[in-house]
C-alpha cells in the first residue's frame, strides 16, 4: 500500500424537501494507493451517492471530503472540476461515450480539456490507452459499431486518459455479459494492483467484490461495520 | 479549450443534420433580407439627402423674419390687450435690405458661398401659349457656386447670362410644352405689369418635371426691372463646404442678419422625420425575419440540450466546468450565426445587385430611376452583427439551462 488518496470524514448527504432523505449517514472511508475497495449493498443503499461524494460531483450536508490530503470543504466549482479532470476517473454502468466521437476521440477529451493541444501526442496515447486495453483496432471506431464489453473498456481509457489516482467505477460490469465483464474486472483491479491507483467500485458481483482488496457494505446509507 | 467546445458543438449539430439545416437556412434567409432591404433603404435615404444636399442651397436667407415685428405700442405693453385703430400698413418694397453687405459679409465667412437671387412669378407666353413661370434673377457666376444647374444644362451655357442680359435659360420640359428652342424670343409678363422679351440661350434639364417645366433663370437686374423692385432681392442662396453644419451655420447667421435663415435639415424636416420613421418600420420588418430564424435556433439547440443530458453529466464528471457546458452551447448559435452569416451575406448581395437592375419612372420624374444600393461595410457588418445577435441571444436560454444540469440527477436516472 502507499499513500492516502482519498479520505471521507463522518460525510453525510442529506436531500432536503417535503420529506427528507438521507442518502449516506455517517460515512467514513479511507482508500489508498494500489487498493481496491468493493462497494456492495442493496439498491437505493447510497453506494453511487457515496461514490459521486468521493468523486466530487456531489456535496456533503455534512463531513470532510479529503483528496490527497487536501480538504475539498473549501472548494469552489471550477476547484472540484479541476480536480476531477487531474486526479480522478469515473467509470459508469452505462459507457456515456459521446456518440459523435470515435473511440480514440472519446478517450483524447479529457486530455484535450485538460489543454493538451498537440494532436499528435494525444492520439498517441489515447490509441495506447485503447490498445493497453486490447482495442488497438477499434480506435476509429464510433460507439455505435462497439460491443458492451468494448464500449465499456473505452470508457475506462476515457477515465485514465489524464492519468487520475483515483478511479471511481459504478457498477462497470452491471451491463455486460459473462465474458466482458470479467474482462472489465481484470482491468479494474489491474488499475490498482498493477498501477497504483486507488480504486473504488460498485459492484452487486460476488465474485468481482471478492477479488477487491477491501469490501463495503453499505446499507440505508451507514456503512456496515 | 474553445477549439474542443466548438468541436462538440460542430458535432451535436452535424448530428441533427436537418434540424440544423433548417435553422440554418432561417439565418440564411434573415441576413439576406435584413443586408438587402436595409441596403436598399439606406441606399434611396442617402439618395434624397445627397440630391436634398446637392441639388438645394445648404441654407436660404429669406426677405422675412421669423418673428413679425410687432408695433412699438405692443412691445411697451407685451402684457396688455392692445387695439389700435387707423392703422395704415407701411408702402415698401418687399426684399432684402442691404443686400450687398451682407454678401459681403458671407463671402468672408470660410467655407461658404453666396449668392443672391430675386425670385417672382411671371407669365410666359409664345405663339398663343401662356403658362406660369418661376423667374429666377441671378448673377450666373455667382448662381453656379452655389447651384448644380450648370451640371443639367444640356444646351447653351448658364454664364452666357452675364454677356447677354436679354437672355433666358428655361427647362427641356418647358421647351417642349411651349414649342420653344434656342434662340426662340419668348415674351414673359410679370405680376408687376412690366412685359419684356427673352432669348433663350440655354436649356436644363434636372429630371424633376416641376423645375424642369416651370422655372426660369434671368440675369438678376432685368428680373429685378421686370418685377420693378430695383436693387432688391429676396433670397440669398449659400453653399457651405461641410452641408451637415448647415444647421448651426443657418442659426448664426440668423442672429447677424435678423432675416429668417433656413438650413436644408429645417426645410427638410418632415421629410427627414418620415425617413426616420421609414428606417423604424423597415428595420422593425426584416428583424422579424431574423427573429423567427432565431427561434429556430432557440429550438435546435433547446431539443439537443434536452437530447444531450447524459452527455453533458459525463463531461461535468470528467472535468468540464459548468461555464464550460455553456459555452459549448453558445458555440453552437455561434456556428449557426456565422455560417448563416457566409451564406446570408452573398445570398443578399445577389439579391442587391438585382434590385439594382429594376428601373422605374417615379411622378413627378421624367427620367428612367434605379434602386439605389447603399454597399458601405456598415450595412454588412449590422446584418452580421444583428444575425450573431439573434443567434447568441437564441443559444443563451437553452445554454444557461445545459450550465445548470446536476449531473448527479443524470446518472442517478441514467445508471
Amino acid at each position: 500500500m502507499t499513500a492516502e488518496v482519498i479520505r471521507l470524514e463522518h460525510v453525510t448527504r442529506r436531500l432536503q424537501g417535503e420529506v427528507p432523505v438521507t442518502l449516506v449517514d455517517d460515512a467514513s472511508l479511507r482508500i489508498d494507493g494500489g487498493e481496491c475497495v468493493a462497494i456492495s449493498g442493496p439498491s437505493g443503499s447510497g453506494k453511487s451517492s457515496l461514490l459521486y461524494l468521493m468523486g466530487l460531483l456531489d456535496l456533503p450536508t455534512a463531513g470532510r471530503v479529503w483528496l490527497r490530503g487536501a480538504d475539498t470543504a473549501g472548494y469552489g466549482e471550477a476547484e472540484r472540476s479541476g480536480a476531477r479532470l487531474r486526479m480522478i476517473g469515473f467509470v459508469f454502468q452505462s459507457h456515456f461515450l459521446l456518440p459523435e466521437f470515435s473511440a480514440c476521440e472519446n478517450v483524447m477529451l479529457p486530455m484535450r480539456r485538460l489543454g493538451i493541444h498537440d494532436e499528435t501526442t494525444i492520439r498517441a496515447r489515447a490509441c495506447a490507452l485503447l490498445g493497453g486495453l486490447g482495442l488497438e483496432d477499434q480506435c476509429d471506431k464510433r460507439p455505435r459499431q462497439l460491443s458492451g464489453g468494448q464500449s465499456q473498456r473505452v470508457a475506462i481509457a476515457r477515465a485514465l486518459a489524464n492519468d487520475p489516482m483515483l478511479v471511481l467505477a459504478d457498477e462497470p460490469t452491471g451491463n455486460l455479459d459473462s465474458v466482458a465483464s470479467r474482462n472489465v474486472q481484470r482491468t479494474v483491479l489491474a488499475l490498482a494492483h498493477e498501477q497504483g491507483r486507488a480504486v473504488a467500485v460498485v459492484t452487486h458481483d460476488a465474485d468481482f467484490a471478492a477479488q477487491a482488496d477491501r469490501r463495503i457494505h453499505i446499507v440505508d446509507g451507514r456503512i456496515q461495520p | 479549450m474553445i477549439r474542443l467546445l466548438v468541436d462538440i458543438a460542430a458535432r451535436h449539430l452535424l448530428a441533427r443534420r436537418r434540424q440544423s439545416i433548417v435553422s440554418l437556412l432561417g439565418v440564411v434567409l434573415g441576413v439576406s433580407f435584413f443586408l438587402s432591404i436595409s441596403a436598399m433603404m439606406r441606399g434611396s435615404e442617402l439618395d434624397i439627402i445627397r440630391r436634398l444636399v446637392d441639388n438645394a442651397p445648404h441654407i436660404t436667407i429669406e426677405d422675412d423674419y421669423r418673428n413679425p415685428t410687432l408695433q412699438p405700442v405692443a412691445q411697451s405693453f407685451p402684457e396688455a390687450a392692445i387695439e389700435l385703430h387707423h392703422v395704415v400698413p407701411q408702402t415698401e418694397t418687399r426684399g432684402i435690405r442691404g443686400y450687398p453687405q451682407i454678401l459681403d459679409y458671407l463671402r468672408r465667412t470660410p467655407g461658404l458661398q453666396a449668392s443672391a437671387v430675386l425670385s417672382g412669378q411671371a407669365l410666359a407666353s409664345f405663339a398663343g401659349k401662356d403658362r406660369a413661370i418661376g423667374l429666377n434673377g441671378i448673377v450666373a457666376s455667382e448662381y453656379a457656386r452655389v447651384s448644380t444647374i450648370r451640371r443639367y444644362m444640356v444646351r447653351g451655357s448658364l454664364d452666357e447670362l452675364e454677356v447677354n442680359p436679354s437672355g433666358i435659360v428655361i427647362g427641356d420640359e418647358l421647351a417642349r410644352l411651349m414649342s420653344l428652342s434656342m434662340g426662340n424670343n419668348l415674351n414673359v409678363a410679370s405680376t408687376a405689369g412690366q412685359l419684356r422679351t427673352f432669348k433663350i440661350i440655354g436649356l436644363f434639364h434636372t429630371g424633376r418635371s416641376d423645375i424642369d417645366a416651370g422655372q426660369a433663370f434671368v440675369a438678376l437686374k432685368r428680373v429685378q426691372s421686370l418685377l420693378n423692385r430695383p436693387n432688391r432681392i429676396n433670397t440669398i442662396v449659400i453653399k457651405l463646404a461641410d452641408p451637415d453644419a448647415a444647421r448651426a451655420e443657418a442659426a448664426r447667421i440668423e442672429q447677424r442678419v435678423r432675416y429668417k435663415t433656413v438650413s436644408w435639415q429645417e426645410r427638410s424636416e418632415d421629410l427627414m422625420s418620415a425617413l426616420a420613421i421609414r428606417s423604424v418600420i423597415m428595420y422593425a420588418v426584416v428583424g422579424a425575419v431574423l427573429l423567427v430564424a432565431a427561434f429556430g435556433i432557440y429550438n435546435v439547440i433547446s431539443t439537443v440540450v434536452l437530447e444531450k443530458q447524459r452527455d453533458i453529466a459525463i463531461l461535468r464528471a470528467m472535468g468540464f466546468e459548468a461555464r464550460d457546458i455553456e459555452r459549448m452551447f453558445l458555440a453552437q448559435g455561434a456556428l449557426i450565426g456565422a455560417i448563416g452569416n457566409v451564406f446570408g451575406v452573398g445570398l443578399g448581395c445577389g439579391l442587391m445587385a438585382g434590385l439594382m437592375r429594376i428601373h422605374f419612372r417615379v411622378p413627378g420624374s421624367t427620367d428612367v430611376n434605379y434602386l439605389v444600393i447603399d454597399w458601405s461595410a456598415f450595412q454588412f457588418a449590422l446584418a452580421a452583427g444583428v444575425a450573431m445577435l439573434a443567434a447568441m441571444t437564441a443559444a443563451y436560454l437553452p445554454a444557461r439551462r445545459a450550465a445548470k444540469v446536476e449531473p448527479v440527477d443524470v446518472l442517478r436516472g441514467g445508471t
